[in-house]
């Protein structure tokens, strides 16, 4: 009331308002209140011990990949949600002199070297059959895309790097014939199977979504995925498998390393 | 009450339904986020934000050094982190939402934000809470000029860690609301000093509250206070038991050192007490 005025208040005033303010607020007798208070403090109690039994139940559920259920049913809950709400959006881009070489940070399937020679990637089909084997200079024939943009790491971190590959999107074109309808899901291997990832297939198809073989302007190395690896701003690093060997369409979600430990299968950003 | 005549005792509303409800759900749903984001924030392979000297490789200062990691169980917890992290941010996002909502439809809001004078009433509060000064405090409606500050701010924060935690969850989905924060980077920074902050007001809350006694802190769980107030008609001491000034216009006003952090009934000073420091469980 006082902030309309164009003299401030002076501290009486101020004090009378506070004290006229006290006045209005609603009274109970004081019988009435310790009904009242042991009726609230009984809810509390019986609030918080609800809140620890929930907080250990939930802890204590039976585990779906590895987490508690519901939690599992949280991931999804949320997969929904972006999925729905807004999918496809790309992540932004930066300038080339932003980026620098990315550490190498998990080298699963990545056991052995491999002799980038003799290397060659499956496609298969949802029933198990075979589509085509590739080269790299299959992948390669396809428009070169450099993107430089910001990888993240389920952990934490970030890194800006530039990546240069092809588009997934351009690679499958080729088997959208044989394929009919677009699969659900895209499964992506190491050639020891050690490693396995899959994704659904609009992120695929997404145009930042690259079939990679140049790092920093520069082959891939063996330990960064050479020759051939996924890689997307759009995803958790996670997903973004080095030295793919098989890569399969299929309609039923495929297995996926981080997903059966614990982590989000959808993994989005 | 012969003795205590034309005062009777009366229990006076200080936290409606709502918002003590919203209070203490906020409590365990904000313990959950920031339990979990500490397993998130611990599975980066270092703190990123401990501060060092570089030059001479010598890190001074972590926030999770690995004994409190160890301590609280956060190493290697990240998918379960993570998981707790997404699930109940939608609960403390709905919570927070439902409180602003009805913050503003009951009004609440003028009693919690800031007015004019409120900073300097909360200069004045903090020096004498830190025992630097021990004139009166200035008059204050339900909260002082700190609590009103302070729980301002954690209110914006509570919007912040909302605001920036969406922008580091989906920085491509949402990356207009990430780009407008400086970036996944600069929103990751704001979002761990807000968990920081909500650490320090939680520490501060508690000292405080645990000072300013029960019948403070009971008011949050049964919405009432009782208090002392002159009955219509009754008799009413005389003004003149302020010794620091001017007496303000109206009987009904108490002096200024009768309204403390505990907002102290209407007529605390002329139930005898004057001149004293009051304290809540005074009254």
């Amino acid at each position: 009331m006082s902030d309309r005025r164009s003299t401030p208040e002076t501290e009486a005033e101020r004090a009378a308002r506070f004290a006229a303010e006290e006045a209005a607020t609603p009274t109970i007798p004081v019988t009435e209140y310790r009904a009242r208070s042991r009726r609230s403090f009984l809810t509390g109690a019986a609030g918080a011990a609800a809140a620890f039994v929930g907080f250990r139940h939930l802890q204590s559920r039976p585990e779906i990949d590895n987490i508690p259920d519901l939690l599992r049913k949280g991931h999804e809950f949320n997969e929904s949600v972006w999925t729905t709400v807004s999918q496809g959006r790309s992540a932004p881009t930066f300038d080339r002199s932003a980026s620098s070489l990315i550490r190498v940070n998990g080298r699963h399937g990545l056991r052995d070297e491999i002799d980038l020679d003799a290397w060659s990637m499956r496609v298969e089909a949802p029933d198990g059959a075979l589509l085509g084997t590739h080269v790299l200079a299959d992948v390669t024939a396809f428009e070169k895309v450099e993107m430089t943009v910001e990888h993240k790491c389920i952990e934490g971190w970030s890194h800006i790097v530039t990546w240069g590959g092809s588009r997934f999107s351009d690679f499958a074109a080729q088997y959208e014939e044989q394929l009919g309808e677009l699969p659900k899901y895209v499964a992506l291997e190491t050639p020891d199977g050690a490693y396995y990832v899959s994704m659904d297939i609009e992120s695929m198809m997404h145009p930042q979504t690259l079939l990679t073989y140049e790092l920093e302007g520069a082959p891939l190395d063996q330990l960064h995925g050479a020759p051939l690896r996924l890689s997307t701003p759009n995803k958790y690093g996670i997903k973004t498998l080095k030295r793919i060997g098989v890569i399969r369409f299929t309609n039923e979600r495929p297995a996926d390393y981080w997903g059966e430990r614990g982590y989000d299968w959808y993994a989005g950003l | 009450m012969p003795e205590n005549c034309g005062i009777e005792q009366v229990a006076i509303l200080r936290h409606r339904r709502g918002t003590r409800w919203m209070h203490w759900i906020n409590f365990p749903l904000l313990a959950i986020m920031i339990w979990s984001g500490l397993r998130i924030y611990a599975a980066d392979s270092r703190d990123p934000f401990g501060f060092g000297i570089g030059l001479v490789g010598w890190h001074w200062f972590d926030f999770l050094p690995d004994s409190v990691n160890d301590a609280l169980g956060l190493r290697r917890k990240l998918a379960k982190g993570l998981a707790w992290h997404f699930t109940f941010g939608w609960l403390f996002t709905l919570n927070g939402l439902a409180y602003a909502i009805y913050s503003w439809r009951t009004r609440e809001w003028r009693h919690v934000f800031p007015e004019r004078r409120s900073f300097g009433d909360a200069a004045a509060v903090i020096r004498h809470d830190l025992f630097i000064r021990n004139k009166p405090l200035p008059p204050q409606g339900r909260y002082n000029g700190a609590q009103r500050l302070s729980y301002t701010l954690i209110l914006v924060l509570g919007a912040v860690a909302i605001v920036t935690g969406f922008a580091i969850y989906r920085p491509s989905q949402l990356n207009l609301l990430t780009r407008m924060l400086g970036g996944y980077e600069r929103a990751k920074t704001i979002h761990f000093f807000v968990t920081i902050s909500f650490l320090v007001f939680f520490v501060v809350h508690v000292l405080q509250v645990v000072r300013a006694g029960w019948k403070n802190f009971a008011s949050m769980v049964t919405g009432y206070e009782v208090i002392d107030r002159p009955v219509p008609g009754g008799l009413v001491a005389e003004p003149d038991l302020d010794p620091d000034g001017p007496v303000p216009p109206g009987d009904a006003v108490p002096p200024p050192d009768a309204v403390r952090d505990g907002f102290v009934g209407l007529n605390a000073a002329a139930a005898g007490a004057a001149g004293d420091d009051l304290e809540v469980g005074d009254v």
